[in-house]
């Protein structure tokens, strides 16, 4: 039998049995396609994470401070709370430490910000010039916070734009305007650039000041809350950040890694431990959606079963004209092959379909991948082998003089 | 040339035991029409699946044209049945909503026959049965039971067989069409010189062939020649 005529025996099988094959597909159509959907979507809620831990300044090191502790060392006072890090600190690695491009030192509070008939209650950030190459910030409008400014303690700011929203008005013009600060007046000399809301708190809604005017009127201290080291390039990250480790520790007059007074966040790692998330995530979306897949691959045994056990006065027949046990365990094993494949053609598409709709909706965006197609291909065609097999086999050795009597 | 020599048949259902057959020889020649005749329960049955090498005896030999098929292994035996034999059948056993052509044309398929070869030698089965041409396309279940006998006909004649095996093959018709059938069996024998064999219980449909075998119990009752068949011979 030449495989033309056997894919022709096939066609004309499953059409003689429309709604019946059509049905079994569709198992496998919603398998496939919420396969490639699912995964597609988890890869776009990866690569969407990865962007926004990315818009907060690329090759990042963080450094802040450790936990405060009483004097009998025994409660913690949480993370981020000691006071130990200083400009000076942030000098000092400016200075010493190679493979740097940028060191931004900052201290940020919450504060109530006033202006006339408006008040919002933000964080109010003191930064150096380094912080929009370092942050990753643009200025949209007026200028940023410069150096000079920093030493002069002046009495200026530059908004977020949901901040300047909140205050003046959506879109408002700003520069020029006063605003107050814990009661203190500055004045707005620029807005920055929007950068959307998503990842670790909005960066949108947020006042910049001189991190000189922040420590001198507003904490009254020179410590700094956070100071942001931005790397030549991500190979060098994890070098700069041992070498960081050992300049503060030495300025800290401390012995070992273990006592250190400030942690350093490496974004890397940030940027990993969401892959993983998100990893785990993907697998488990494509795991229930695969669940879906055996079922439809259950449904189409059960629909060869019932085929074989329909037709088995024709089995019976092609074995009295001559057809052998092979020739019939193909054509079986081909029918259900050819009803998982066209199943899984059509959820290809869908499942493209799926995915092109959120994107299109907006909800995420998603990105289908060639592995997954090629994946959910493979496997709707593994489906029509295992699932058939059994099936094929019993139509196979069936006894044709039994066959042909049977009722 | 059909050649039986003290065939047995006996089928085992767990410690019990019976022989369908109890050593039946008999020889026939190329071109003869011939019925194979007993009540049921005779080894009528069981002789025919022998016959059509659709199982092999328990002990004896089966010689169809020169070859030995009784101990043939199941695709041997396909083998044998797709060249040598074509069988039709009481209940008819064309595939159900499927074009008559196609039905004629699936012996074909499994002798790996051109496409276009297919079609025109199941054409030409399909006249030699008796079926009109304006039927050819129409789908089996559209058709009446005596032209579904033809189309079965045709589709046993397509592979050029060396015998034909009807069983019961006017079984399932009105004695009308039962003629029609049978004459055109009568036809293919004696224009083509085909050996057609007929299992039936019935003398009437026994009469219209040249030689009558009688089985009963598993063994041979009577073998002779009928009337028609003396004048012809």
């Amino acid at each position: 039998m030449k495989i033309s005529d056997m894919l022709d025996e096939t066609l004309v099988a499953l059409s003689a049995n429309k709604v019946r094959s059509g049905l079994t597909m569709l198992g496998i159509v919603i398998g496939i396609s919420s396969v490639i959907a699912m995964v597609s979507i988890g890869q776009g809620a990866q690569s969407s994470i990865q962007a926004s831990i990315e818009s907060i300044g690329s090759n990042l090191l963080q450094v802040r401070p450790g936990a405060m502790r009483s004097f009998g060392g025994q409660v913690s006072g949480g993370r981020g709370s000691a006071q130990t890090l200083t400009l000076a600190d942030a000098e000092a690695i400016a200075r010493k430490v190679s493979g740097i491009n940028a060191v931004a030192p900052e201290i940020s509070s919450r504060y109530q910000v006033t202006t006339k008939g408006a008040n919002t209650n933000t964080a109010v950030t003191g930064v150096t010039e380094a912080y929009p190459i370092v942050r990753n910030v643009k200025t949209e409008n007026g200028v940023f916070v410069s150096d000079q400014q920093s030493k002069t303690l002046a009495k200026v700011a530059v908004l977020g734009p949901t901040t300047r929203d909140d205050l003046f008005g959506e879109g408002a013009n700003s520069i020029g305007s006063l605003i107050r600060i814990s009661g203190i007046q500055f004045t707005v000399i620029g807005v920055t650039e929007a950068k959307g809301g998503s990842g670790f708190g909005s960066q949108d809604d947020v006042v910049f000041i001189p991190l000189g005017t922040a420590q001198k009127y507003l904490t009254g201290n020179e410590y700094v809350s956070t100071i942001s080291i931005q790397g030549q390039n991500s190979d060098s990250l994890t070098a700069v950040q041992t070498k960081v480790t050992d300049l503060l520790l030495d300025r800290h007059n401390l012995s070992d890694v273990a006592s250190a007074d400030f942690s350093i966040m490496n974004q890397a790692d940030i940027v990993a431990t969401a892959s993983s998330v998100t990893g785990t995530f993907t697998t488990l979306l494509a795991a229930v959606a695969g669940i879906s897949l055996v079922v439809g691959g259950i449904g189409i045994m059960n629909m060869m079963l019932t085929t074989v056990t329909e037709r088995t006065k024709e089995i019976g027949l092609r074995k009295a004209i001559g057809a052998k046990r092979r020739e019939i365990n193909i054509q079986f094993l081909v029918e259900a092959m050819l009803l998982t494949l066209i199943g899984g053609t059509f959820g290809i598409l869908l499942g493209i379909g799926i995915s092109y709709a959120v994107s299109a909706l907006g909800i995420i965006q998603t990105s289908v991948s060639i592995p997954s197609i090629l994946l959910a291909f493979g496997v709707s065609a593994a489906i029509g082998i295992v699932f058939g097999y059994y099936p094929a086999r019993r139509a196979a050795g069936l006894n044709p003089i039994v066959a042909l009597r049977y009722e | 040339m059909i050649e039986i020599k003290d065939v047995t048949k006996t089928y085992k259902t767990g410690v019990l035991e019976f022989q369908a057959l109890r050593g039946v020889s008999f020889t026939i020649n190329d071109g003869e029409f011939i019925a194979i005749m007993g009540p049921s329960g005779s080894g009528k049955s069981t002789l025919m699946n022998i016959l059509g090498a659709l199982d092999t005896p328990t002990t004896g030999t089966y010689f169809l044209n020169g070859q030995d098929a009784s101990k043939l292994e199941e695709d041997e035996l396909a083998d044998i049945r797709l060249s040598h034999i074509g069988f039709v059948f009481q209940s008819f056993n064309l595939l159900p909503r499927t074009s008559v052509l196609r039905n004629v044309m699936l012996p074909l398929i499994y002798s790996g026959i051109e496409k276009d070869i297919r079609e025109e030698r199941a054409k030409v089965a399909l006249l030699a049965a008796g079926l009109e041409e304006e039927h050819f396309g129409h789908l089996s279940n559209q058709l009446s039971g005596g032209q579904i006998q033809r189309v079965a006909i045709a589709r046993a004649l397509v592979n050029e067989p060396s015998l034909i095996l009807a069983d019961e093959p006017t079984g399932n018709l009105d004695s009308k069409t039962g003629e029609i059938v049978l004459a055109t069996f009568q036809r293919l024998n004696q224009e083509q010189q085909r050996t057609v064999i007929l299992i039936t219980h019935e003398l009437e449909v026994a009469k219209h062939t040249d030689r009558i075998i009688t089985i009963k119990d598993g063994a041979i009752l009577s073998d002779s020649f009928t009337r028609s068949g003396n004048n012809q011979k």
